[in-house]
């Protein structure tokens, strides 16, 4: 038994200890927005909030998120209307989409974390987080967007 | 592909790829008619449909969903193609929504790949907005009272003078109107001067969802009672066999049920375990405890320089392969006569589709149906391989379509399917599969590694008269869909998706293009039709040497290519598609070189360098050309894209906005293949499985783009493609320009570089 918040709810959930809190996430929690994209922590696609922080769940083992507050994409916001995700509706970041559940998770993290990124930053902070489509161009414009926007520019 | 011919859901033998979409309308349309209409008092207006085609209906409430027939992967396809019909119907763009249908024989032939959805369909759904269009002014103008003459159609509603009905309350009253193909052929399309849709900026629909999570891929489907699956993978993509499975370790494991060995009488996968357990972490750490001993198939000791050395071999005979028919192929007498000749070759490096959702399949057995859920851009392929597999008709198969989380080709190849199906049937519940990344990799269908050979010859003047294209590859058409191959000139059957760039649009006297099947390749793996397919790497070829033959002959790379791209003969252009020809290569090759300051001072080391293409075939040529600004550290060997300049002239552009993000994403690849990545064989199987070895293009290594497009009213053309085939060229004939070294090699390592210098 796993027990956590997740998404601002008590969950307790039936899993194996080494299971990843991917994979409790997606199946047992029915919250499919986070993605399965390399199981190794190098793509990104799992990234979820653990304590405000950004996280790769693919490698976290469900037994190490013992009563932590977890968050997942469809809980970032109740309006689904998060700086963030403004941006990314703006300037059409998303192609296939796949990424960009955790591509938000990380940039809603990174900017809590340090509101005033230089473009230098963006890129380093948001490299480990792999776009098959390569929409890189646009995560960076939108990222700066959100910035922007936190700020109250 | 120039010529589509025997495809199961095509009736006509031999047709042309326009001939099959005039059948598919005529087919599709012919089946017009009224779905529903509103008999119960109670029913609310949107249970009121009319349906002018089969492509969308209008509901009581003037709500218009339109069906596509084409895979949602990332090019916001349903937001283009129902623009297009928004646009004739004068529907506003609020009351637009789209439906992903389902497999069945009435929409015709389901793939979604070579950039072409667009080009397809936009004949097609623009008579059905404007039958619609029509109809409804009819109806409208009975309605009002008025005569036809006197209304037109506007933002939703039929207008009359001061009187207007909208077109829920038309729908409402109840339409009836259906067209057969000589009425939707006669049909007059809105003049270009009043587009209000096409061109215009708006919100793709598919976007919000793909912000907050709710999107739903393959990967998300879930079913009732379903068990999840991980594959055990034999050694050898073909031929290996199993022969025994000793799954004791794999008891211990909490949730384990047990392990499939599969049997699929179509051959189209052999070897596969399945593991089947409660959970899929369950079934994943099972199928490593699970040990399966096989005979192998014949290709377990293949490495990449294997393949390669078969490809030169292959080449070096003379009597293999296929000619093209490009014209004057009789190249000999002109390299006899030459003053110059130049002679090289160009190899290319085995690529990953690495698609962001790894393959996966879930299957079930549904009132006597097999219903999978999974995403694929070709169904219309599949399908005849799982109604094999699984000994069912067709008809009684139903794939159910869901967003792919990247297709890039890797899913037009449906195989991944399959062994969940087999799964489901033999256990006779709901089994929903998921590889692992590292099996994604390994199951992948990549794009062959090549070898080509380029010969030039010049007369005294330094005129060009003569050019060879010899490519051989492993060819994905032949393996998965020989019904698309054409004919030769030699009469000999090629692919024309291995060889497609070959053909090119300069003129230069005799020209040769011999494409060749690599058995080899062919046979140790199933080659993969990969974004942008043969262009991807007879691009990297054809204008890395146009780049050496300008430097051989002492001219100036742009103005060397512009004499060559004249517009004479086979190079003039035919209306609708190609349209001026070689003149608009031309054209693009001058802006895009202008636009990236060709001919300026540049710092020491750095280097610009161009590349120019007509797309992905001659049919639809979507011409594009590429400036490349690439500094290169002399110690290191490596190079650094700074920015990249792409200019492209598609046509009409239907979507701004989306026709960017194509362009992007498809530069982006053209960069991440030049440099980044790239696997080898080894043991006959991809060594670079997972992202330690396999290193895509990330944000920090992505340069600055500065994409425009030319203005045009022509038939729009696809843009999913045409970028990556002129980066890669692009940056390698920079970096010869900042540091003298040629590269004929990709990926372009720094190692390789330095080699060079
Ligand atoms: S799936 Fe977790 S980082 Fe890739
Ligand atoms: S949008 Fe497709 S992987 Fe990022």
């Amino acid at each position: 038994m796993a027990s956590f918040t997740l998404n601002g709810r008590a969950v307790s959930l039936d899993a194996e200890p080494d299971t990843p809190l991917l994979w409790v996430i997606r199946d047992e929690a029915n919250l499919t927005g986070t993605k399965y994209g390399c199981g190794i922590g190098m793509c990104g696609a799992c990234t979820v909030h653990i304590g405000g922080q950004a996280v790769r769940s693919c490698i976290t083992p469900v037994s190490a998120v013992e009563g932590e507050t977890i968050t997942t994409i469809e809980g970032l916001d109740p309006n689904g209307a998060h700086p963030v995700q403004v941006a990314w509706r703006e300037l059409q970041v998303p192609q296939c989409g796949y990424c960009q559940s955790g591509q938000i998770m990380q940039a809603a993290a990174v900017l809590k974390e340090k509101p005033d990124l230089t473009d230098a930053e963006i890129d380093q902070l948001m490299t480990g987080n792999l776009c098959r489509c390569m929409t890189y161009t646009r995560i960076r414009a939108a990222v700066r967007k959100a910035a922007d926007a936190m700020k109250g520019v | 592909m120039s010529r589509l011919s025997r495809d199961p859901m095509i009736s006509s033998p031999v047709l042309s790829r326009r001939g099959f979409l005039v059948t598919t309308a005529g087919a599709g349309l012919a089946f017009s008619f009224l779905t529903a209409c509103g008999t119960d008092a109670g029913d609310a207006a949107s249970a009121v449909v009319y349906e002018p085609t089969q492509w969308y209906s209008i509901d009581g409430t003037g709500k218009v969903t339109v069906n596509i027939i084409r895979a949602e992967m990332g090019q916001h396809v349903g937001t283009s193609l129902a623009r297009i019909l928004a646009e004739e119907l004068e529907t506003p763009w609020e009351k637009v929504a789209i439906h992903h249908v389902d497999t069945d024989p009435k929409w015709g032939l389901m793939v979604t790949g070579g950039s072409w959805s667009v080009w397809q369909t936009y004949p097609l759904y623009s008579q059905a907005g404007a039958a619609g269009r029509q109809a409804l002014i009819e109806a409208g103008a009975a309605a009002l009272g008025v005569d036809v003459a006197s209304c037109s159609a506007s933002n939703g509603a039929v207008v009359s003078g001061e009187k207007s009905i909208s077109y829920g309350e038309i729908v409402a009253k109840g339409v009836t109107k259906t067209f057969t193909p000589e009425e939707l052929g006669a049909l007059t399309l809105k003049p270009v001067a009043d587009r209000k849709l096409l061109g215009q900026p708006v919100q793709s629909l598919d976007i919000v969802e793909k912000t907050n999570g709710a999107a739903i891929y393959g990967i998300d489907a879930k079913v009732e009672g379903m068990v999840y699956a991980c594959p055990i993978l034999p050694p050898t993509r073909n031929g290996s066999q199993v022969d025994y499975v000793f799954d004791e370790p794999a008891k211990s494991i909490k949730g384990y049920q047990q392990t499939l060995v599969l049997k699929d009488p179509s051959g189209t996968i052999s070897g596969w375990g399945m593991v089947i357990a409660d959970t899929w972490w369950a079934a994943r750490k099972a199928a490593e405890a699970v040990t399966l001993s096989y005979s192998p198939g014949p290709t377990t000791d293949v490495s990449e320089e294997a393949l390669q050395d078969r490809a030169r071999v292959l080449m070096a005979d003379a009597s293999v392969g296929s000619i093209l028919d490009t014209g004057d192929t009789e190249t000999a007498p002109a390299f006899r006569a030459a003053r110059t000749t130049l002679d090289e070759v160009y190899t290319t490096a085995t690529v990953l589709h690495f698609a962001l959702e790894p393959l996966n399949a879930l299957a079930e057995m549904k009132d006597g149906k097999m219903v999978i859920h999974t995403g694929n851009q070709w169904q219309s392929l599949v399908l005849p391989w799982l109604a094999a597999a699984l000994e069912m008709p067709e008809t009684d198969i139903v794939l159910k379509t869901y967003r792919l989380g990247g297709g890039f080709g890797r899913r037009l190849n449906g195989d991944y399917a399959i062994g969940a199906a087999l799964a489901a049937k033999e256990l006779g519940k709901p089994v929903k599969m998921v590889m692992t990344r590292e099996d994604d990799s390994r199951f992948d269908s990549v794009r062959s590694p090549s070898v080509q050979r380029m010969r030039l010859a010049a007369d005294r003047d330094g005129k060009v008269i003569a050019m060879e294209q010899h490519v051989a590859a492993g060819w994905p058409t032949e393996v998965m869909a020989p019904f698309f191959m054409p004919p030769g000139a030699n009469g000999v059957p090629y692919d024309p998706f291995a060889i497609n760039g070959a053909n090119h649009w300069y003129s230069v006297g005799a020209h040769k293009v011999r494409a060749i099947s690599n058995d080899l390749a062919n046979q140790t793996f199933r080659p993969g039709w990969l974004r942008s397919v043969g262009p991807g790497f007879t691009n990297w070829a054809l204008e890395s040497f146009m780049d050496e033959a300008a430097h051989k002959l002492s001219r100036d790379p742009v103005d060397f290519r512009l004499s060559l791209l004249t517009g004479e003969g086979r190079n003039a252009g035919t209306a609708p598609n190609s349209v001026g020809g070689a003149l608009r290569q031309a054209e693009v090759v001058r802006r895009c070189a202008e636009k990236a300051g060709w001919g300026s001072a540049l710092p020491a080391d750095t280097g610009l360098g161009l590349a120019t293409s007509f797309g992905q075939e001659r049919d639809m040529p979507t011409w594009i050309a590429c400036a490349a600004r690439v500094r290169v550290n002399r110690a290191t060997g490596q190079p650094t894209v700074e920015k990249l300049t792409l200019v492209a002239d598609a046509g009409t552009i239907v979507d701004p906005d989306g026709a960017l993000a194509q362009m992007e994403g498809a530069a982006l690849w053209g960069l991440s293949m030049a440099l980044f990545e790239g696997t080898e064989f080894e043991n006959g199987e991809v060594k670079a499985r997972n992202l330690g070895a396999y290193t895509p293009l990330r944000l920090a290594d992505t340069p600055e783009l500065d994409i425009s497009f030319v203005p045009s009213t022509e038939v729009p053309v696809g843009l999913g493609e045409p970028a990556t085939t002129v980066v890669a060229p692009a940056i390698g004939n920079a970096i010869f320009n900042a540091v003298g070294a040629r590269l004929r090699h990709i990926p372009i390592t720094a190692a390789a570089v330095k080699a060079a210098i």
